[in-house]
């Protein structure tokens, strides 16, 4: 299988896994990335690839942010690669009720350093044209974007590759044992093993409480400045944040193709992964009713995929103390994209006993979360 | 803009096999809807704009078609198939061209989706100029006149001939017509033709008509070149190449029965086609398919197996044995056909590391070539992501690499969000909310 | 553009690229623009002049803007009076 003794084994090469790599392998460990399919081709190729801070909780806010700035200082190569376009996002306030949380919500974002602008519906519909009339406004985060994640996936791993690191694709781990995997009648050995298996992270720990939230995703035909910026409702926090059994709420991006993707849907429905045309309408509806325009868009594709969710919407970042030499890094539902950078970053800090830069400890895989809680 | 139509039986495709299920169908009394995203029934080989223009077969047909009480929807593109539901409907969802979706309940389904063209990737192959053989004839039959243009044929099967035929009549300067196969292959397909007298001299009565144009066997084109559209074409043959100057190049190796809207439901399909029994009736109840989607087979095949799976969708229960036997006769031909025509090893090496393979994302064989699925090749190169959803591609992928196309899923063809919204609300309806296709 | 009554022989009037041009009725829009040498149909995503290939409506190469509507297969639309065609030169709308 691999002649030399790995000193880490990331078992996942989807974004996380893939970014991990690159990390461990920058501090000078000899990484392993075994994936039981192809690298990227899970939930990461399912995202939508934007790259946004998010404030559902303050520690989802700092991880998205210290990790949207990793970012945008990636490596060339990995930009480039990514397709990186800071078209920033445009959130959109419904009503009067909503726009009146946009004042803290700026106030709180300027407090992490992120500049924003309160929109009203004049200044909105001049950001984003396609938006119908009657919203309230918005808030405008300049900074955020979007990437063409399997590319950025491919690029991490060359990069990690570069620095030593080796990638076993189509080899499932079946079994995690301590400092060790087993595939098949195989063990390999290393001190340092990574779950960052995604949405079945929980298959390898079965104590993680990582499940699969299924989402539906639509992609147009090209239609370049349709919209410039994401779209997303304020709305879309609260779907994210109930772990109620469906949701949908408007999340729509500009790909740098010109091509657009109308999301968002949130589903519990284990691994059903066929398109369910029912939901399929109401995200429709949704995002058509803040941009009606879309309605008249051909569209070329329909897909799903599956977020790893947690009951408290924080990822699992850190040592799993039950296995000797086992590291969680998984757990991130729709921000696996945006957290990627920042979760590697932390995994390499906690691995080398450095302290990271920002406080690990919320996302922390033991933290007390009971699982089957959701 | 959509009204709901019930019907028995929705027929998917008007070409010759469509048409004949069509009218078996009616015949004997059910309600039939025939869908079509052309403007005018026919299919490729029955192309016309006035009926004039067609051999009798045809034009029989037609005219027997358009005597019924078939409810014929042309310009209209399937997008979605509802299966299920209590009442076992199937519920197929059709976007107009211009504006609006069509709806048709029905308990059971044709499938004549026909065949397309297989593309063979070689340096130069994008420019404008170089078309389809079918293609070529398709455009003649829409109305481009070719006269006075040089046009090189090169490609295989047995669309060759009467387009090299057509074109002639039509009055463009064919300077050279080549079929890849080796010329033992087409000779001896030739003399085993003897037992289709009729075939044969068809055959012989299109070479004749383009009887001062060299035909080459065992010839294919290599590259064609130009700034901004086609002038020169090169080809090869196992000694020599050459190159001549053209204003088009009609390009294509054989035909690919047009699966996916069989899979999307859940038909079992071999070698690339629809399988289906002495009825046509495919792996999936009340669902049946005729015509070069079970099989690429010719006009005749075509309309026997139209009829037979036109009488069985209505329930017929004993369908006339002299069309099973025309049917199985014809598929002998057929399959000789396809191994005289079989594709040489030479094609697959025709692509260089620049050549364009998936023309709607400009996906260069450099960036798919050390992959190892189509799925790859998609999410990593965007291969197969653009508006022809691979059916371009994907044929070019199977012969330069062996892979396999993936899950067929909806819209069928690119649809307007609208229409999805439609087929979500027909789906809401039913127990196919959640659609299950097998591969 | 306001529609005409038919003209002689059959003819319609469409404007192609800005161009008005008399046409027979009954042709697809691709086979109008053949007629009328256009070249380049639409642009590829990286730029290059694309036509018609398979005829059928299955390459999607031959798409362009007609009456407003963007990436329509003009090998399945047939010629109308009145209409208008936009295609990669038009300028009117470059959608690749």
């Amino acid at each position: 299988m691999t002649a030399r003794k790995a000193d880490a084994i990331v078992v996942g090469a989807g974004i996380v896994g893939a970014a991990c790599a690159a990390a461990l392998a920058r501090d000078g460990l000899r990484v392993l990335v075994i994936d039981a399919g192809g690298a990227a081709l899970g939930t990461t190729a399912a995202g939508m690839g934007h790259v946004v801070v998010m404030d559902d909780s303050p520690e989802q806010l700092a991880l998205t942010r210290y990790s949207r700035s990793l970012w945008r200082a990636q490596d060339d190569a990995v930009r480039v690669a990514s397709e990186l376009d800071w078209c920033g996002t445009v959130w959109v306030a419904e009503d009067e009720t909503q726009l009146d949380t946009l004042p803290a919500k700026q106030q709180l974002y300027r407090e992490h350093g992120i500049d924003t602008e309160v929109l009203d519906e004049t200044s909105l519909i001049e950001a984003e044209p396609q938006l119908r009339r009657g919203l309230a406004g918005g808030l405008l985060v300049p900074s955020d974007g979007v990437i063409y994640q399997p590319a950025a996936t491919i690029a991490l791993l060359a990069l990690a590759r570069t620095m030593g690191a080796e990638v076993l694709e189509r080899m499932p781990v079946e079994e995690i044992v301590p400092c060790g995997v087993r595939c098949g009648a195989d063990t390999l050995r290393a001190d340092v093993i990574v779950n960052a298996a995604g949405a079945a992270a929980a298959s390898l720990t079965p104590q993680l409480p990582v499940i699969p939230r299924k989402g539906h995703l639509v992609i147009t035909e090209r239609y370049p400045g349709f919209c410039r910026h994401q779209v997303a409702e304020l709305g879309y926090l609260a779907s994210a944040h109930v772990m109620t059994s469906e949701s949908v709420a408007c999340n729509v991006q500009p790909r740098s193709t010109g091509q657009v993707i109308v999301g968002s849907s949130r589903e519990l429905v284990g691994w059903d992964a066929s398109v369910n045309r029912r939901v399929l309408g109401k995200m429709i509806a949704r995002a058509c009713a803040f941009m009606p325009g879309l309605a008249d868009l051909t569209t070329v594709r329909t897909w799903t995929g599956f977020r790893p969710a947690t009951p408290d919407k924080l990822p699992l970042i850190g040592r799993w103390p039950e296995v000797p030499g086992l590291w969680i890094a998984a757990g991130h539902e729709g921000l696996g994209i945006t957290m990627a950078l920042g979760t590697a970053a932390l995994l390499a800090d906690l691995v080398a006993g450095r302290e990271p830069a920002i406080d690990a400890a919320p996302y922390a895989p033991d933290r007390g979360v009971a699982a089957g809680v959701h | 803009m959509s009204a709901e139509t019930r019907a028995d039986i929705v027929v998917i495709g008007a070409g010759p096999a469509g048409i004949a299920a069509a009218v078996r169908a009616t015949e004997a009394n059910r309600r039939v809807v025939v869908l079509d995203e052309a403007p005018n029934v026919g299919g490729q080989i029955w192309r016309h704009r006035s009926v004039g223009t067609l051999g009798t077969d045809a034009r029989a047909w037609i005219d027997r078609l358009s005597r019924t009480n078939a409810d014929v929807r042309r310009g209209v593109a399937v997008v979605d198939v509802v299966m299920g539901g209590e009442s076992g409907d199937i519920t197929v969802v059709a976007e107009r061209h211009p504006g609006g979706v069509a709806v048709i309940r029905a308990s059971a389904l044709v499938i004549a989706t026909g065949a397309r063209e297989r593309f063979v990737p070689f340096p130069g192959w994008t420019l404008p100029g170089v078309t389809g053989i079918g293609g070529a004839q398709a455009l003649l039959k829409q109305g481009a006149t070719f006269r006075g243009k040089r046009v090189v044929i090169a490609g295989t099967g047995p669309l060759i001939l009467p387009v090299a035929a057509s074109l002639t009549d039509a009055g463009a300067r064919v300077m050279l017509v080549a079929d890849q196969a080796p010329f033992h292959a087409v000779r001896d397909f030739a003399i085993s033709l003897l037992a289709q007298p009729e075939t044969l001299l068809q055959a012989a009565m299109y070479r004749l008509a383009f009887l001062r144009t060299p035909y080459a066997m065992g010839t294919w084109v290599t590259a064609a070149s130009g700034s901004d559209r086609l002038t020169t074409v090169t080809v090869a043959n196992s000694r020599t190449t050459w190159s001549l100057p053209c204003d088009f190049l009609a390009t294509g190796y054989g035909l690919v029965p047009n699966v996916d809207l069989a899979r999307f439901v859940g038909c079992t399909t071999a070698e690339g086609a629809v399988v289906v029994d002495e009825r046509q009736g495919t792996s999936v109840p009340r669902v049946f398919a005729a015509g070069e989607v079970t099989g690429v087979g010719g006009v005749a095949l075509a309309v026997a197996e139209g009829e037979i799976a036109g009488a069985a969708a209505a329930g017929v229960a004993r369908i006339d044995p002299s069309l099973g036997r025309r049917r199985q006769a014809l598929r002998v031909v057929a399959r000789r056909m396809e191994r005289a025509f079989a594709l040489r090893p030479e094609l697959r090496s025709l692509a260089r590391d620049d050549t364009i393979i998936c023309r709607c994302e400009d996906v260069r064989r450099a960036a798919i070539a050390s992959l190892s699925d189509s799925r790859q090749a998609k999410l990593y190169a965007r291969a197969g992501m653009g508006a022809c959803q691979g059916r371009v591609c994907g044929p070019a992928l199977e012969l330069l690499f062996g892979w396999q196309p993936g899950t067929v899923r909806s819209p069928l063809e690119p649809a307007r969000l609208s229409t999805l919204s439609t087929a979500a609300l027909v789906g809401a309806a039913s127990s196919d909310a959640v659609h299950s296709a097998g591969s | 553009m306001p529609p005409r009554p038919p003209g002689p022989a059959g003819l319609v009037t469409i404007s192609a690229d800005g161009r008005s041009v008399r046409v027979p009725s009954g042709v697809t829009v691709a086979a109008a623009l053949l007629e009328l040498g256009v070249a380049a149909f639409r642009r590829s995503v990286s730029g290059e002049p694309r036509a018609p290939l398979c005829g059928m409506g299955t390459c999607y190469e031959c798409r362009v803007t007609i009456d407003g509507a963007a990436h329509r297969r003009a090998c399945l639309v047939t010629v109308a009076d009145g209409m208008h065609v936009a295609t990669a030169a038009g300028g009117e709308e470059r959608q690749p």
